[in-house]
C-alpha cells in the first residue's frame, strides 16, 4: 500500500501518526483514505475545492506533486507520499 | 474567583489573563504560535470560542467549554461549490473573521464573518454551517464588493437585535451595513449618510468601509461604527448615519469602537493617525469617549504611552466590561482601565501583535 507521511509541524495540530498506509491510486484518492483514517487531517492539506493549499507541498517519492486543483498524480502501490509545509514569517 | 477575565487573540496565540485582588496574571495559553483572530464566550452556554489563522493549513474553528483548558476543533465554515468568487474563480475561506452568538431563544445559533465577503450560520452550536446564500448572491457583490486591508471584501462585524433576533446587521469591509429583518433570507444595505471619501462616488449606495460595526444592548436602534472615514451613530436602525467624529481632535479615524450597552449615548474608540500612515495620533495614544453621542469628545492619556509611540488598536481589541474596559495594541500592548477610560494600567508591554481583545465572564 502507498504510504503518507506528515510533518512535525503538521502533527502539533492533529491527531494523526507520522505514517500512514493508504488505499488510493492517485493523491487525490490517497488523501480521502487518510480523513477516513484520520479524521479532520485532510482540511488540514486542502481546501474545500479539494486543491491544495498554497504553502502546503506534496512529494511523491522525489516528484513534486504537479496537478495542485484536484490531485489527480498517479501513484503506485509502493508510492511514499510526503506532505510538506513551508515554514516562513515571524 | 476571578474579578475579570480577558481573552487576548494575538499573533502567537490566545491568551488568557485574569484578575485576582485587583492583580492581573496571565492565566493560561493555548493555540501557541498560532495566530488568532478572533476569541470570545458564548454567553448562552459559556463555551470559549475561537478562530484560527494557520496560513499554511488554513483556517480552523475551536471551542473550549472549559474556558481554554481543553479544546474540541469543528470543521471551519466551507463555502459550496456554488460560490463563486468572480470570473468562475471559486470562493474559498481565506479568513475567519469573527464569531457572533443568536438570541438566548436561538439555542446553537452562531454567526460566523469570513474573508471571502461571506456570512455563515450554525444551528446547531457550531458542528454544522452553512453560507447566507442570499447576502453572497446580493446583486451588489460581484461588482461593488472589495478587498480593504484584505484581499477580498470580509465580514467582520454581526448585530442581532435583542429585541427580535430575525434582525441581524453586518458590516462588510469594503461594502457597508447590510440588515436583515426575515432571519437573513433578504438583504439590503444601509449606507445613507456614510461617506466612502476613496471612491469617486462618495455617498455611493455600496462599498463603503465600516471598520466596526457595534449596537446597544439597551437602545438597539442605536448603531456606531469607526468607519475608514470618521465615526458614524445611527440612531434609527441604520436607516440614516450621521458623522460623530471631531474634525480637529484626535476621534476620528481608527479601527476599534466600543458602545456602552446601557448608555447609547456613551462610546469609546482608540484612535490612529489618518489611513495613509496608522500610528497613534502625534505619537501618543489616547482612548477617546464621548458620553453625548458624539456631540463632543474627550481624550484620556494617563498610563497610556505619550512619546515615540506608534501603536493602533485593530478592530476587535477595544472591549467594555461595565466601568471595565481593556485594549490591546498592534505592537503588543495591552492596556486595562477599571474608570471607564479614563486612567490606564499596562498588562504587558511585549505581547505578540493583539488582534482581539474581549472580556469573558467572571467567577
Amino acid at each position: 500500500m502507498p504510504t503518507v507521511r506528515f510533518p512535525p509541524h503538521l502533527l502539533r495540530h492533529v491527531k494523526a501518526a507520522p505514517v500512514v498506509a493508504v488505499r488510493g491510486a492517485t493523491v487525490a484518492e490517497a488523501l480521502l483514505d487518510v480523513e477516513r483514517i484520520f479524521p479532520g487531517v485532510r482540511d488540514y492539506l486542502v481546501d474545500e475545492r479539494g486543491s491544495l493549499r498554497k504553502h502546503v507541498n506534496i512529494f511523491i517519492g522525489e516528484q513534486w506533486v504537479r496537478d495542485r486543483v484536484a490531485l489527480s498524480d498517479p501513484i503506485a502501490e509502493d508510492a511514499e507520499v510526503f506532505v510538506f509545509q513551508a515554514l516562513s514569517g515571524g | 474567583m476571578s474579578e475579570s477575565l480577558l481573552a487576548v487573540g494575538t499573533r502567537k496565540g490566545l491568551l488568557i489573563f485574569e484578575r485576582q485582588k485587583g492583580k492581573w496574571r496571565l492565566l493560561r495559553e493555548a493555540h501557541l504560535g498560532s495566530p488568532v483572530p478572533y476569541a470570545s464566550v458564548d454567553p448562552r452556554t459559556g463555551d470559549l470560542w475561537a478562530s484560527i489563522d494557520h496560513g499554511h493549513w488554513g483556517q480552523k474553528l475551536h471551542r473550549s467549554s472549559d474556558l481554554g483548558e481543553s479544546w474540541q476543533e469543528l470543521t471551519a465554515p466551507k463555502y459550496p461549490e456554488s460560490a463563486v468568487l468572480r470570473e468562475d474563480k471559486p470562493a474559498t475561506l481565506r479568513y475567519l473573521w469573527v464569531i457572533a452568538y443568536g438570541a438566548a431563544e436561538q439555542p446553537g445559533r452562531i454567526y460566523f464573518g469570513t474573508e471571502p465577503g461571506g456570512l455563515f450560520v450554525s444551528d446547531d452550536n457550531g458542528e454544522t454551517c452553512h453560507l447566507v446564500e442570499s447576502l453572497w448572491n446580493h446583486p451588489s457583490r460581484e461588482k461593488c464588493w472589495m478587498g480593504g486591508g484584505r484581499d477580498e471584501a470580509g465580514i467582520h462585524s454581526i448585530v442581532v437585535d435583542p429585541r427580535d433576533p430575525r434582525h441581524v446587521t453586518v458590516g462588510i469591509s469594503c461594502a457597508g451595513v447590510f440588515e436583515s429583518k426575515d432571519d437573513c433570507a433578504t438583504w439590503q444595505p444601509r449606507n445613507r449618510g456614510l461617506i466612502a471619501a476613496f471612491l469617486p462616488d462618495p455617498n455611493i449606495d455600496v462599498g463603503h468601509d465600516p471598520h466596526l460595526l457595534v449596537g446597544c444592548a439597551s437602545s438597539p436602534d442605536v448603531l456606531w461604527q469607526q468607519n475608514h472615514c470618521g465615526i458614524f451613530r445611527t440612531s434609527d436602525g441604520a436607516e440614516n448615519w450621521q458623522s460623530v467624529h471631531e474634525e480637529s481632535g484626535p476621534a476620528n479615524f481608527g479601527f476599534a469602537i466600543s458602545v456602552d450597552p446601557k448608555n447609547a449615548d456613551t462610546a469609546w474608540v482608540v484612535p490612529a493617525t489618518s489611513d495613509q500612515v496608522r500610528i497613534a495620533v502625534d505619537r501618543a495614544l489616547c482612548v477617546c469617549r464621548t458620553d453625548d453621542g458624539g456631540k463632543s469628545w474627550q481624550a484620556f492619556r494617563k498610563g497610556l504611552p505619550q512619546e515615540n509611540c506608534y501603536d493602533f488598536a485593530f478592530r476587535h481589541a477595544l472591549d467594555q466590561d461595565g466601568d471595565d474596559l481593556a485594549f490591546g495594541v498592534a505592537t503588543g500592548g495591552l492596556y486595562f482601565s477599571d474608570d471607564r477610560g479614563e486612567s490606564w494600567q499596562c498588562l504587558g508591554e511585549h505581547l505578540p501583535p493583539i488582534y482581539s481583545v474581549r472580556f469573558l465572564p467572571a467567577g
